[in-house]
């Protein structure tokens, strides 16, 4: 991690990684997803809307991921000092966000045809939405301190106690009575019929590859816009 | 119930969502980067 600490060092990873994680993520997300609207048959009694589970499922897993990678970003930043830490957090908040309502919008449509409802005020639903409130914060509080140009200490604090929100949404099937379905994929293997489960993989992945290459590329252009703030600043005092 | 309509309207929104945050941070890649290119070219010509 601290070979990466370097932007010059990191933006000569970061370049040809970015493209490179951005077309193999849209191969793979289309792969999987002709497989799941073309190849895989319907399931017994939810009928064709299971096929939502092929995008559903790996934006719930980026939501949460994008996390737990600001959670570990901000303690990088705060034990370590690592330069890059506090520019990745940032990085990854937005998509962290957009993949969060993207689940919440994808389990809604998806709750419809089979539960009867759009919205149901249940534990996974609530403690999804409430992550992304926590990222809304985070945004906010990341842009507010950036703007006062003072180190942000306070987001990364933040972001270090937002991840409590996270074994809430894990165990929320669990600890309460859910309209949301249990856990069907563990270390143990999975509840869902191979003939199904196929073309998930390809999305997850291909899904988590785009991710990286978006917070690559935001890292980028955060790493510019601090290059270009810190020579103007130059400049003005020469 | 058809429920094509609803996984359809899933598999667009999450498609518009994607394209739209590669789209928006790629631009912005490319801005700061250029114009930190600027910035560099501008201060060499001075020297």
């Amino acid at each position: 991690m601290h070979a990466l600490a370097n932007p010059a060092r990191f933006l000569r990873i970061a370049r040809p990684l970015t493209g490179v994680t951005l077309l193999l993520g849209v191969v793979l997300v289309a792969i999987g997803v002709f497989g799941g609207l073309l190849l895989t048959p319907a399931e017994r009694f939810q009928g064709e809307s299971v096929r939502i589970l092929y995008i559903h499922v790996p934006t719930a897993w980026l939501g949460m991921a994008g996390w737990s990678g600001i959670a570990i970003a901000s303690l990088a930043q705060l034990v370590w000092r690592h330069p890059l830490a506090g520019i990745a957090a940032r990085a990854i908040a937005v998509p962290g966000a957009l993949f969060t309502g993207l689940c919440l919008i994808t389990g809604s449509i998806w709750g419809r045809p089979t539960w009867g409802t759009w919205w149901e005020w249940d534990g996974r639903m609530t403690s999804m939405l409430v992550m992304l409130f926590l990222y809304c914060g985070y945004i906010a509080l990341s842009n507010a301190r950036n703007e006062r140009g003072s180190v942000d200490r306070i987001a990364a604090i933040y972001g270090i106690f937002g991840a409590i929100n996270l074994p809430i949404i894990h165990f929320s099937v669990t600890w309460w009575n859910t309209l949301h379905q249990g856990q069907s994929i563990g270390f143990n293997g999975s509840k869902i019929a191979p003939e199904l489960l196929w073309p998930l993989p390809f999305t997850m992945l291909g899904f988590s590859m785009i991710f990286v290459g978006v917070v690559l590329m935001r890292m980028r252009a955060l790493i510019a816009l601090n290059k270009r703030e810190a020579r103007l600043r130059r400049l003005v005092q020469a | 119930m058809n429920h094509w309509p609803f996984v359809i309207a899933a598999y667009l929104v999450v498609a518009a969502g994607t394209v739209g945050i590669i789209g928006w941070s790629w631009r912005a890649m490319r801005n700061a980067e250029r114009a930190v290119d600027r910035l560099t070219q501008a201060s060499a010509a001075d020297q």
